[in-house]
């Protein structure tokens, strides 16, 4: 056992010597690197490690939480201590309390593969490197783009440890590492910048930089000189990166905690049509070697895969054991915390199943509407599911990207945008939590000139 | 001693003659400039949901970060383990960007001047937990009591007290204690079995917990978070397209935190990506307005505003800053290292999260100054617009200065009256050009309650806002109605 998880399995069993009648403990370690260039020469390279716990008490119905970084023994006796203090002014909650024990275990590890020694031995100068050639590619592919607000390469190596009261204990390591690049192009008094980020848990998996730089310098091109286009409606086409904002708000309104308070458009929605034939959603922790997947959730509960919306029918929403137990559920092992507090819910792998049609096709059945590349302070009201959002993109005539467009709103409501999801292209990759190809919304209303 | 009323001298026993040592250390390879920021955090919070007292939580962070600058080049490093060896490697990681001879670290200390904003008498953990308790019962009690038709609150406090102390190697040595507490209401209502309709509230500043007995209770803002979602009841579509826009005073503030604040930070425009970049002296706003970044606002609840301090993260004193004068561009906000390569000085705006980041420029409290008009001449002098209270957050692309906010309480404007609520909708611009069509300003400035988080890059920092009643001649609200 290692020394965390040591420290994680003893702070719950003094917990409960000391009167709590259930406790959970969470110790984390990590080892963070960034390296960032910025017009050819080094700006800033950061190195350090940390380590911090967190404990969660219950005393009948009445939680407390504390957290700490000073984890010798006297700052965990504290923590504790402080944990059991904070309980006793809280007020009963019957549905507090750890999860059904039948619920707890893990996926094995060494099938997730979420960590990779080739993180552990990557030469600080062979990062430096990468972000150098992701700019320079970047800089290097146009005459328009004599700028960059840099490329930078990071890297995390790390450890989580949980142990609670009714004998769960496990941790696990992670690694990931990261570039990316963000060019600023220039032209009669235009001036746009865009970024491209390739992240992987092995530095082999990492698209090349000079990829990474040529694609980020091609979309920041692509947004030179826009237009404001006029109010209007049209159909709209998210490239993955929106659609995966786009996802985001979807989460929200399946997460357990808005259920349970009636504040998403999606309460007591569970078995009906709520989208198009063309959705499906899937929630999978189990994926192997993706940034949402873990071997066990942040209550011990074992990760597993979800099927959130099949074929347009809401199957499930996404639950801790608190709000399964609100609503009468079971817990699909969805919880989530930092290191300490109530657990909260949180994505595995939350994706949108993949269509059959390439994006290049979408958009080629397209006699007029936009195809947004950024949605800028995108607020969806999750209770009542109004949209609107600020974007940018391209606009599409007759089947092909016309010319840029930008200082222009995109709203709507999620409970129409998801019956009036048209297709979903076949384009899928997994770039972090949450993955989405591109998604076609028959019409959304466009506010520009 | 300066050190001795540091938390940092008494309970670990740092002296300066070891913070001398640790900067020798960083600039052991050499560098133009080295910083140590110490930082001590405390907080706790309190949360009520569905008037049951379900979370209680506290945390305790210490750590030191080491900083090294050399030319353009910054080397970064930090350890949460105060013992000498760790601040050591630090600084020894932090060295590791410099290539070159050790420079000499200045010896002898000069304690920076700094205002004193929030001289607190009790520390928020002095303070009995029983009366945090309190405040979250009576405002779930007071949101629940406005209306019979709010069903779902959720209420919560929170406070931390943060201990500083930086020290560089130019001589400059700083300590701080930064009190900070914020209470938040959220509030559902529905008709019948209708569809439920959100309102939030919330405020707080660099306060302790008498501030919400005696100044901003409980019940002002449960009160305010309820009447908002009962206000949305009855709300229609927002307009699609060019309208003239009021905004109301207070938190629309943020419009100029997101329209011209983040495009003078003085990084971006050292580096030439903002879209402000090379137009100190231009005309970016209409006459009538005149912007400020202030981090010394005092006077409020016993303390300050929420986006004031003493000093800033770097240890040099805030100031008030004009930013736009009668609508002409005057100066950028500036950190240490884009003040030494723009041969400018520090505007005591150089802010981070917490020990573990890299400073940058930052803003503090930015408001723009009250006009002439009477704001109900204002609203008379509309034919057909819409007028916008509350917000929720916003976003900038500094490069093309495109901006959007998230209104939260609208109302149409028809024949100069307010007529009925809309939905929510985003409003965007451009930054250089939207304050343009500025044509009227209110004579009623106001700040707002203090509930603004700023990020970026990564890094959130607590921020203060605030305008007048403002009447905007075009601008493109993101609604769905013809």
């Amino acid at each position: 056992m290692s020394q965390l998880l040591d420290i994680a399995v003893n702070a719950a069993r003094r917990a409960m010597e000391l009167g709590a009648t259930g406790a959970e403990c969470t110790l984390s370690e990590g080892e963070e690197f960034s390296a960032s260039v910025r017009m050819r020469d080094v700006e800033n390279l950061k190195q350090a490690g940390s380590r911090a716990a967190g404990i969660r008490v219950l005393v009948g119905n009445l939680t407390g939480s504390s957290r700490t970084s000073d984890l010798t023994p006297q700052g965990i006796e504290k923590m504790i201590r402080g944990a059991l203090d904070l309980a006793r002014i809280t007020t009963p909650d019957p549905h507090a309390g750890l999860p059904d024990p039948s619920e707890l275990g893990r996926i094995d590890e060494a099938v997730l593969h979420l960590y990779d020694d080739s993180v552990l031995h990557m030469e600080t100068e062979w990062k430096i490197a990468q972000a150098m050639k992701a700019e320079e590619a970047a800089l290097s592919a146009d005459p328009r783009i004599g700028n960059s607000e840099g490329a930078s390469f990071d890297s995390y190596i790390g450890s989580r440890a949980f142990a609670n009261s009714l004998g769960f204990a496990g941790e696990y390591r992670s690694t990931s590492c990261g570039l990316s690049v963000v060019p600023v192009a220039k032209q009669n008094g235009s001036m746009e910048r865009d970024y491209w980020h390739t992240a992987a848990r092995e530095a082999s998996r990492l698209e090349s930089p000079e990829e990474v730089g040529r694609r980020a310098a091609e979309r920041a091109l692509r947004r030179l000189n826009p237009r404001k286009v006029p109010t209007q409606k049209v159909p709209v086409i998210f490239e993955p990166r929106t659609a995966r904002m786009l996802l985001g708000d979807l989460f929200d309104a399946v997460n357990g905690g808005a259920i349970y308070r009636h504040a998403s458009f999606l309460a007591g929605k569970l078995g009906e049509k709520i989208a198009s034939d063309a959705l499906t959603v899937i929630d999978d922790a189990t994926l192997p070697g993706l940034f949402g997947s873990s071997p066990f959730d942040d209550e011990g509960v074992r990760s597993r895969r979800t099927v959130v919306i099949e074929r347009g029918v809401l199957k499930s929403y996404l639950l801790n054991t608190y709000t399964a137990r609100k609503l009468g559920l079971k817990t699909t092992g969805n919880a989530s915390r930092g290191l300490a507090g109530n657990a909260g819910v949180g994505p595995g792998n939350f994706y949108v199943e993949a269509g059959a049609r390439s994006e290049a096709d979408l958009i080629a059945g397209m006699r007029q509407g936009l195809y947004v590349t950024e949605l800028i302070g995108a607020s969806a009201n999750t209770v009542t599911g109004d949209y609107s959002s600020g974007a940018a993109g391209l606009w599409i005539e007759n089947g092909q990207l016309a010319y840029p467009v930008s200082e222009i709103t995109i709203a709507g409501n999620l409970k129409q945008m998801l019956m009036n999801l048209e297709q979903v292209g076949a384009n899928l990759e997994f770039r972090s939590s949450m993955a989405s190809p591109s998604l076609v919304i028959a019409e959304m209303t466009i506010s520009g000139q | 001693m300066a050190l001795s009323p540091s938390l940092f001298a008494a309970k670990f026993g740092i002296t300066e003659r070891d913070l001398e040592s640790y900067l020798s250390e960083a600039l052991s390879a050499g560098g133009d400039y080295a910083d140590l920021y110490f930082e001590y955090l405390s907080t706790s919070s309190i949360g009520m949901d569905e008037g049951i007292v379900k979370s209680a939580s506290e945390s305790v962070s210490l750590g030191v970060g080491v900083r090294v600058i050399a030319g353009e080049r910054t080397g970064y490093a930090y350890s949460d383990d105060l013992s000498p060896e760790k601040i050591r490697k630090a600084a020894r990681v932090a060295a590791l960007i410099a290539r070159g001879p050790a420079s000499i670290v200045k010896t002898g200390f000069r304690e920076a001047s700094k205002h004193n904003l929030y001289p607190m008498l009790t520390s928020p953990h002095e303070i009995g937990l029983a009366e945090k308790v309190d405040l979250v019962k009576r405002a779930d009690a007071a949101a629940r009591a406005y209306d019979v038709r709010v069903f779902q609150v959720l209420a919560n406090y929170a406070d931390s007290i943060r201990e500083i102390l930086v020290a560089s190697s130019d001589g400059r040595l700083s300590f701080d204690r930064q009190p900070m507490a914020r209470m938040g209401v959220a509030a559902l209502a529905r008709e019948d079995n209708g569809v439920p309709q959100q309102g939030y509230s919330g405020g707080g500043g660099r306060v302790t917990l008498d501030f919400f007995l005696n100044e901003k209770t409980p019940e002002y803002f449960a009160r305010e978070a309820a009447r908002q979602s009962i206000v949305q009841l009855s709300a229609v579509d927002a307009p699609a397209g060019e309208s003239v826009v009021v905004l109301g005073p207070g938190w629309p503030g943020i419009l100029l935190h997101e329209a011209v604040g983040h495009g003078l930070e003085a990084d971006f425009n050292r580096k030439g990506v903002s879209a402000f970049t090379g137009r100190i002296g231009q005309q970016v706003a209409s006459p009538l307005c005149t912007v400020i970044d202030d981090g010394t606002i005092a006077g409020y609840g016993g303390g300050s505003r929420r986006g004031s301090l003493n000093v800033d993260d770097e240890g040099v004193p805030t100031q008030k800053n004009v930013l736009i004068e009668n609508g002409i561009l005057r100066g950028y906000l500036q950190d240490t290292l884009s003040a030494r390569l723009l041969q400018s000085s520090s505007t005591g705006s150089g802010r981070r999260e917490s020990y573990q980041h890299i400073p940058m420029p930052r803003m503090t409290n930015t408001y723009m100054l009250a006009g002439q008009s009477d704001p109900e001449e204002i609203i008379r002098s509309v034919q057909k617009g819409i007028y916008c209270t509350t917000f929720g957050g916003g976003q900038v692309d500094i490069t093309s200065g495109n901006f959007v906010f998230q209104a939260t309480e609208s109302y149409l404007i028809e024949d100069g009256k307010i007529t009925r609520p809309v939905k929510g909708a985003t409003l965007i611009g451009n930054g250089p050009e939207a304050l343009k069509y500025v044509s009227m300003v209110g004579n009623d400035l106001q700040l707002d309650e203090g509930i603004g988080i700023c990020g970026k890059e990564g890094q959130s920092v607590p921020v203060g806002v605030g305008i007048p009643t403002v009447k905007i001649d075009k601008m493109t609200v993101g609604g769905t109605a013809a």
